[in-house]
Order: C-alpha cells, then structure tokens, then sequence
C-alpha cells in the first residue's frame, strides 16, 4: 500500500499544509476587508488593521444602514433578486419542460432548439440593447433589470437535460390517468427535480444579486439603482456626483467602504455553504455528462 | 375519432404507442414554450437587428430607417485606428494568459487535492477555493482596490518583509496586466477544479488496485492512470474557451481600469462601451462590437466542433 511509505507520508503532511495556505490566502483579502469594516475609522486610514479589527467598533454598519440610498438599493435588488429568479424559473421549466421531449413527440423541439441556441452564439450587442430598452420606454424600472435576462439558454439546456433523465415510466403513468401535459409538468417533473431546480434557482439568483451593469445604463434615478450598481459608482467609480455631498464625506471613508462591500457580498456568502453541493451538481450536469 | 378511439384503448392493447402521444395535445407543448419564445424574440432577436447600425451613420432622430447607409466605412476607420490595433492586442494577451493559468493551475490543484486522505480538509479546501467564483467583480474589485492600494495590505506586507517599494498595482501598465490575469486566476480556479476533481472521481479504482498490484508507486499511478483520464476533460475545457479568445472579462478591466492605464490595460469591450455609450459613437461602437462578436463566432463553431469531434462533447 503507498500510504504507508515514508515518502508519501512526507508528501501528504506537506500537501495537506500547501494546499490548506493557498485555500486560506484565497479568502485573506475578504477577511482582511471585514476586520477593516470592524475597526475605528483612524485605525483603518492608519493603515494598523491586518488580521484583527483594531478598535472594535460597529458604527461603519450603522452609518451605513442609516444611508437612504443604500437602503434603498438594498431593496430594489431584493425585489430583482426575488421578482427575477421567480419569472425565470417559471418560464424557464416551462420551456425545458416541452423541449425535454423526443422530436418523434414534439416535432416543433429541433426549430425551437436552433432558435433558443442561435442567441447563444450572436448577440446584438451592448448599444442595440440599450436602444431597444430606451424605447420600450422601459428606463428607470425594474422591468428593465428582469425582462432581458428572463431566459438563460445555458440554464434551459441544463434544465431540459434534467427533465430526460426523469424515468418515462412515470410520464407514460400520468398520461395513462388522464393527465395533460401542464398537470404533468407541475404533479411529476417539478417535483423530482428539485435538485437541479434548486441549482439554477441559485445560479439565477446569483445573477441577479451580482449584476450590476444593466442597473449602471438602465437606471438613472439613484433610489432605484440596484446595490451592485450603487457600490460600483461609490467604490469602483468613486464618482460621488448622484449623491447628496452631506452623505459624500461618509461613504468615502475607508472603514464604510469595507462595510458596504461586506453587506453587499453577505447573501452569497451565507447561502454558500449550505448550496454549494448543488453548485457541483449542477456543474457535473452541465460539464461531464454522457 | 381515431385519435379518441386510441386514447379509449386499454393500455395492453395499444398498438401504435408513438403515434398515438405524437397526438397528444402538441399545443398545449408550444403553448408552454411560448413566453420564453417571445422574450427571446424581443430580447435577442430585436437587437440583432440594430447590428445594420454598423454600416449606417445612425443618429436616434433618423431611426434605423432614415439613417444614412456608408458600407464598410466604420470598420476602414476601425483598422486605420491604431489605438484599436494596440486594445486587440491587450484583449489577445488577458484572455489567453487566463485561459492558459486557468487550464493549468486547476489541474494541478486537482492533483494535489485529490491526495488529500481526510475528507473534511479536503472538502473544506474546495470550499474556501471556489467561493470567489461567486462574488461579483464589483465586489472583487472593491477588495482588490483597497488591498493593493499604496498603503494596502499587500504593499504593506512586501515593504515590511522584503523591504519592495509600494507598487502601484493599479496605476502601471505592467502591474495592471499581471493583476488582471491573476486576480482572474484566484476568482475562477476553484471552479474548473471542481470539473477536474467531478472527473477524478469517475475514474475505476480497479485500475488504481491492479496498477498496486503490480507494485506501481503513487507516482506512477498519477503519471499512468489518473493523467491519462483526465485528457479528455482537459481538451473540454481548452476547447471551449477557444471561443473566449476575445473575451478579456468586460466586468473585471471595466472594474478595475483607469485612463491612467488605458494603454495597457483596455480591451475592445470597454472601448466599445465608452465609444458607444459615452461617447454617442453608436455606429461606430456597433461595428467594433460587431467584428469583435463575428470572429468569437467562428471561433465557437470551430471550438464545439473540436469538443465534439476529440472528446464527444455536445451541448445538447
């Protein structure tokens, strides 16, 4: 047995340490943020936080929750995030539910397929599509963050590749009982998939709490910018001018910065743990399947 | 009526059981892919439409009708343009040093992990790895932003330990190139691990039990067993990011660059974004988004074409 030579042994104590750094090292800069957003204001422009917080203290956070904008962002990116995922998932099954079917069923499936897989390859590009949102006067609402990425292809193959692998046996069964297709979408093939309908909840969800670009050229009222939106123009951008210069002094402290970036990346992080089997899952369906 | 004389059938009787569900309400199946075709329909294929801007000199009063038509002149102004030369040439060099590190790195992280006897280290690695994948470029940013600052931490740490000057990561075209490609490195390894790590998996520990056997070290069975099993995942992966030659990452350089750094660190995306949106360029803008989208397209096809052909890889 090579676990037992010396030699491996050597290795796999250094292996285990090696791989172990490189893990930590990856989420040092997120932790090193968090400390910053925990110490006082004169340590962390000082530049004396590392790895500890250096005179404790939460008035980062509630500087921050006391900022109406960010408040307000907050909010709307909830509401995407929630309203988003919801319509996505909804129109999406539906679709991959009707495409999961053989051709010899539903002859349709093979145009409808070319259709959805064409988008995937052209697009018309970043000026088209503001254009077009311009003029379905859609600017300014929350329709504007949701309607355009509605449909995934990506997450509608994943998801009709699920839906073939559900036994036939049990379509064939409710069909026998009478049952359409919509009382067999929603009393058979909702039910058994909910792994892989958890997984691209997720990757949806992920999506919409994270993008931020459509809030940047769609958006134009502060109040209703999405929080990602709001945090790339203060932080990214540093540009200060959409907001009232009282609030500007504050948001550019450094310690409120770290606050804002470490409340806007909480949602991921506490879902993470408990999800991220279903992330693999959802890769291995996508990337090595037969 | 023969269609219902059918369905009245009892089940063990049924004959012709393909023709019989071919008849089975097809509608109510295009009525379920319906919403997702018209969304599609107006959220891709509209825009589609908007690509003849390219070869107009198209201004918002005049409409995609009553613009002007100029043929091929943005795309002659685009090749005489030497900045553009110089932001091809940045976006060739982000994406491919990306996809290179983002190839090998994960391979041999995957090696190495899969060495890892105790499974709650191990699972407790991949965890910490593969979390920055999910974190967006704005907040990625925002951390790289204050941790590679003058006074950051990282240059505090250079200057305390090797006594480096403070670098300015951010603000030198050498610096800039190599945080692009790296921070790029640490958001998306773990992820192309995990695909390596899924594959790992699958290999036939009756290989590994024959190769002991026969009295062949670790080494060996890694050199002879496990490499060789994960070649055709590898030439998945290359492949398909054959397609993203062009792709630079708009949201990590459009987070992170500054006028300052322009030369070196913008890519034709970014430039599309400020020619376009900015700058009021639309014409222009589009036919550089344009030829940008029609080569990745080419590539695409060829890269899904090679999947399939080395490796049996189909998307659906």
């Amino acid at each position: 047995m090579y676990h037992k030579t010396l030699s491996y042994r050597i290795f796999s104590i250094f292996n285990n340490i090696f791989l172990s750094v490189v893990a930590v090292v990856c989420l040092l800069p997120l932790f090193h943020l968090l400390m910053v957003s925990l110490s006082s204001a004169s340590a962390a422009n000082g530049g004396l936080v590392t790895f500890w917080p250096v005179g404790f203290t939460l008035e980062a956070y509630s500087i921050t929750f006391e900022n109406e904008n960010f408040i307000s962002s907050l909010w709307v990116s909830l509401q995407r995030t929630v309203l988003g995922t919801t319509f996505a998932m909804l129109i999406t099954s539906l679709a991959a539910y009707a495409l999961s079917k053989e051709t010899r069923d539903f002859r349709a499936r093979k145009v409808y397929m070319w259709y959805f897989v064409i988008t995937m390859l052209f697009s018309g590009g970043m000026i088209p599509n503001y254009i077009l949102i311009l003029k379905l006067g859609l600017m300014d609402t929350l329709l504007a963050l949701i309607l355009p990425v509605t449909v995934s292809v990506y997450n509608l193959i994943l998801l009709l590749n699920f839906f073939r692998t559900v036994p036939r046996e049990l379509e064939e069964a409710a069909f026998m009982d009478g049952a359409g297709h919509f009382r067999t979408f929603i009393s058979i093939y909702l039910p058994v998939s909910m792994p892989a309908l958890a997984t691209i909840s997720l990757f949806t969800m992920v999506m919409h709490w994270n993008a931020y670009f459509d809030g940047l050229i769609y958006i134009k009222e502060t109040a209703r910018l999405p929080l990602a939106s709001f945090l790339q123009t203060i932080i990214v951008q540093a540009d200060m001018t959409r907001f009232d210069p009282t609030v500007v002094q504050k948001l550019s402290q450094r310690t409120i910065r770290a606050s804002q970036i470490f409340i806007g990346s909480l949602p991921i992080l506490i879902a993470y743990p408990f999800l991220q089997r279903y992330f693999v899952k959802g890769i291995v369906i996508g990337a090595v399947k037969e | 009526m023969k269609a219902t004389a059918l369905q009245n059938t009892p089940p063990g009787l049924t004959q012709s059981k393909g023709k019989k569900k071919s008849k089975r309400q097809p509608w109510s199946l295009h009525l379920m892919v319906l919403p997702a075709v018209v969304l599609v329909f107006v959220f891709a294929y509209i825009p589609m439409t908007g690509i003849s801007m390219a070869f107009q000199d198209y201004s918002a009063r005049l409409g995609f009708l009553g613009s002007p038509w100029v043929g091929l002149k943005h795309f002659r102004s685009m090749f005489e343009n030497e900045y553009f030369i110089q932001i091809t040439w940045n976006t060739l060099l982000f994406a491919c040093s990306k996809m290179a590190l983002n190839l090998i790195i994960p391979f041999l992280f995957a090696l190495l992990l899969n060495e890892v006897r105790h499974m709650g280290l191990k699972r407790g690695i991949q965890t910490l790895v593969y979390l920055p994948h999910f974190l967006s470029w704005v907040t990625l940013s925002g951390i790289l932003i204050d941790v590679l600052a003058q006074t950051g931490l990282l240059n505090q740490f250079l200057s305390n330990v090797f006594g480096i000057k403070p670098i300015f990561f951010l603000g030198d075209g050498f610096w800039f190139r190599m945080t692009i490609i790296f921070s790029d490195v640490w958001k998306e390894f773990g992820f192309n691990t995990i695909v390596i790590l899924a594959a790992l998996s699958g290999i036939n520990p009756s290989l590994y039990e024959a190769a002991e056997v026969d009295g062949a070290t670790r080494l060996k069975q890694t050199l002879h067993i496990t490499i060789p099993a994960l070649i055709p995942i590898m030439i998945v992966i290359a492949t398909l990011a054959l397609g993203n030659v062009l792709n630079a990452n708009f949201d990590q350089v459009f987070n992170l660059y500054s006028p300052l750094i322009y030369q070196q660190g913008d890519i034709i995306d970014t430039f599309v974004y400020r020619e376009g949106l900015l700058s009021g360029q639309f014409s222009f803008a589009t036919a550089v988004g344009l030829f940008k989208s029609g080569i990745s397209l080419v590539l695409i096809i060829i890269s899904y074409r090679l999947a399939y052909k080395f490796a049996g890889y189909r998307i659906f």
